[in-house]
């Protein structure tokens, strides 16, 4: 009796570590998807966003340049969040500025507004793997990042910046974008990006983007002060350093019009 | 109680002192010109032109930069010609802005249109035509300009007190007609001339890929009718404004890596009416020949139902007039650039070609070097007068 008892016991105790087994065996693709969810989900409902960016551009001999640059913000419930790039530096675009609607699998609307002309020109999206403003990082690299617009596969884990990460690789579904993948690292305390590399359309390491100095805003979202991309193949590299990150500050859809886009500074 | 509202008022005005922003920006440049044949007119420069030119640009902002006035003169002076010699208020306005409307007053430029190698519907400033022979350089409107935002678009109404008569080249210039324009020698069909109250709206949006507009102008042509005239013993040509009505249409599809672009007026005058389009497109090559370069691509083509003209009539200037253009932006640290430009009429000898090339100096400078070549053998056209008037320009620019 006690036998038979034990016996079902063991057997139950086996099926559901079976049954568990079996709901935890998820493909590296699902675990990749569900680590990127989760960070995602993680930085959702700041509303609204401004902060300084100074990017130094720095070359082989060490030369430098510097562009000044103020962000506007707003996220959009179930599409890709309006922005607007207001570029101070250098003094020769100074009141230039950019005008996005992202989109996270349609392409984005973005418009220029040229102060000399004081005119507004529709721009075509589709130049995502540019360079911005002659920096080592492509359009496509300041843009939000959208659980659509890659598709997902969990590496295993490794400690980067003294923390235990996720490393997981992510391959963009737009054909435009300048690489085949990225393997990106996320810390597990709190998903944080810590470091991604990026792959160039032959598959060879083109970049390595590393996060420095993660500050929390409102209790909640992660922010680094300093961002440093290098590029393997050309020697050249750009530092961003973020100042003066504001969140929820009451921006508005209206302020994110064409009209603002010409009057912003 | 008055301690209370002295603290209050202490608080406002410190606000106001950390929230209010005032910058100076601006430009200063120095240009010289090389015109590489003689002139063909007895007054006119031999092949050198210098120039130098200031922009500076005053700016106050409050009330969150919704509250602001910027004031931005600019004056060049021509070591050739005195008409070159000038000085205009480009802006000296108050921009007031509200949650979903903005009122801006003053002297402002407008800009208005998407194609590129003409601007059919962009009437609002006058030309300042000293400057370049692109046209694409304005003189300061004075304007009240209020602008709605609706979920239908953006509704734009001016009233435009005060006009301004275009600018030319005087007597030692080049790139002009062999007989000058006499800048004292004016007429208006409205009998308040220069004072003539002008009217215009505008209302544009953007539905998916296209970006409309469309405007409606009442007033002052900008166009001056040009007619030979005496003045003593000297050929003139005299200036006449008449009175306009155009109806302008300006649509731009921007899809993948094209953009197409379409341009139209009517306009209405009591010396006649005409429609003219503008149109074409621009298709952009990104990370051309596997570098970061992107090489973009135009061709735009212009029509005019008043057509060629005759000595008589001169008819309009692009009536049947092809444009290519190619411009490659390096994506480098200097942002270097290079456009190149080929126009030429189908009906007429009459081609030009242009070369613009610039990029930056370190963090404040900007050198940039100009080639402009005419050519044409057809008496009627425009080009003829200033066929020999081929020329580099180089250009050193200091932004502060």
């Amino acid at each position: 009796m006690l036998k038979k008892k034990m016996l079902i016991s063991t057997l139950s105790a086996v099926a559901l570590a079976l049954m568990s087994n079996m709901s935890f065996a998820l493909t590296p693709e699902q675990q990749g998807l569900e680590i990127s969810k989760e960070a995602k989900q993680r930085d959702l409902g700041w509303v609204d966003s401004t902060a300084d960016m100074l990017m130094l551009l720095r070359n082989k001999q060490g030369q430098e340049s510097i562009r000044e640059i103020k962000i506007k913000s707003l996220e959009i419930d179930d599409d890709g969040d309006k922005s607007l790039t207001i570029f101070n530096k250098p003094k020769d675009v100074k009141g230039t500025a950019f005008l996005s609607f992202s989109h996270p699998v349609d392409a984005d609307d973005q418009w220029l507004y040229l102060p000399a002309l004081k005119r507004v020109k529709r721009i075509s999206s589709r130049n995502k793997s540019g360079p911005f403003m002659g920096s080592e990082f492509a359009f496509e690299d300041l843009s939000s990042f959208e659980i659509k617009k890659y598709s997902y596969k969990y590496l295993g884990d490794e400690k980067v910046n003294n923390l235990e990460s996720f490393k997981v690789e992510q391959y963009p579904v737009d054909e435009n974008s300048g690489y085949t993948k990225r393997i990106v690292w996320l810390d597990k305390n709190e998903y944080r990006v810590q470091k991604i590399e990026f792959y160039d359309r032959k598959s060879a390491l083109l970049k390595t983007l590393t996060y420095v100095d993660y500050k929390q805003y409102l209790g909640k979202y992660w922010r680094a002060n300093s961002q440093n991309m290098l590029n393997h193949q050309n020697g050249k590299s750009t530092e961003l350093k973020w100042n003066n990150y504001a969140f929820k500050t009451g921006l508005k859809a209206g302020d994110f019009n064409r009209n603002s886009l010409k009057r912003v500074r | 109680m008055l301690l209370k509202n002295l603290a209050a008022m202490i608080l406002l005005l410190s606000f106001g002192a950390t929230s209010a922003e005032f910058e100076v920006s601006g430009k200063l440049a120095v240009e010289q010109r090389y015109f590489f044949d003689s002139a063909l007119y007895t007054e006119q420069l031999r092949h050198s032109q210098t120039s130098i030119l200031a922009e500076p640009e005053l700016y106050w902002g409050w009330n969150d930069g919704n509250d602001t006035v910027i004031f931005k003169p600019f004056y060049r002076i021509d070591s050739q010609d005195d008409e070159r010699t000038h000085g205009d208020i480009r802006e000296l306005s108050y921009i007031h802005a509200g949650e979903d409307w903005e009122l801006r007053t003053g002297i402002r430029k407008e800009f208005w249109g998407v194609t590129e190698f003409q601007h059919l519907v962009d009437v609002i400033n006058q030309t300042d035509g000293v400057e370049d022979t692109d046209g694409e350089d304005k003189l300061g409107q004075l304007m009240l300009n209020l602008s709605l935002v609706k979920d239908w678009g953006i509704v734009d109404l001016y009233l435009l007190p005060g006009f301004r008569e275009r600018t030319f080249a005087g007597e030692n210039g080049r790139l002009r007609a062999p007989i000058v324009v006499d800048e004292n020698n004016v007429s208006y069909e409205s009998s308040a001339k220069e004072q003539h109250l002008d009217f215009a709206m505008r209302w544009s949006h953007s539905i998916g890929d296209f970006d409309l507009g469309a405007n409606w102008f009442h007033g002052t042509n900008r166009e001056p009718i040009l007619t030979p005239d005496q003045d003593g013993d000297k050929f003139v040509l005299k200036q006449y404004y008449n009175q306009m009505d155009q109806l302008g249409l300006d649509v731009q599809a921007t899809i993948d890596d094209w953009l197409y672009k379409f341009e139209s007026i009517y306009r209405n005058t009591n010396d006649g009416n005409f429609w003219a389009i503008q149109a074409g497109f621009e298709y952009s090559f990104v990370g051309v020949f596997d570098t970061i370069a992107d090489l973009g691509l135009l061709m735009e083509y212009s029509w005019d139902s008043r057509g060629e003209g005759d000595l008589i009539d001169p008819g309009a200037g692009f009536q049947n007039d092809v444009f290519f253009g190619s411009r490659i932006a390096f994506n480098d640290m200097q942002s270097s650039e290079f456009l190149m430009g080929f126009s030429t009429d189908l009906d007429h000898s009459a081609t030009s070609f242009i070369i613009e090339a610039n990029r930056r100096l370190g963090d404040s400078f900007k050198a940039s070097i100009d080639v402009r070549l005419f050519q044409s053998s057809d008496l009627i056209e425009q080009t003829y007068a200033i066929r020999n008037d081929d020329h580099v320009q180089l250009s050193f620019e200091w932004y502060f």
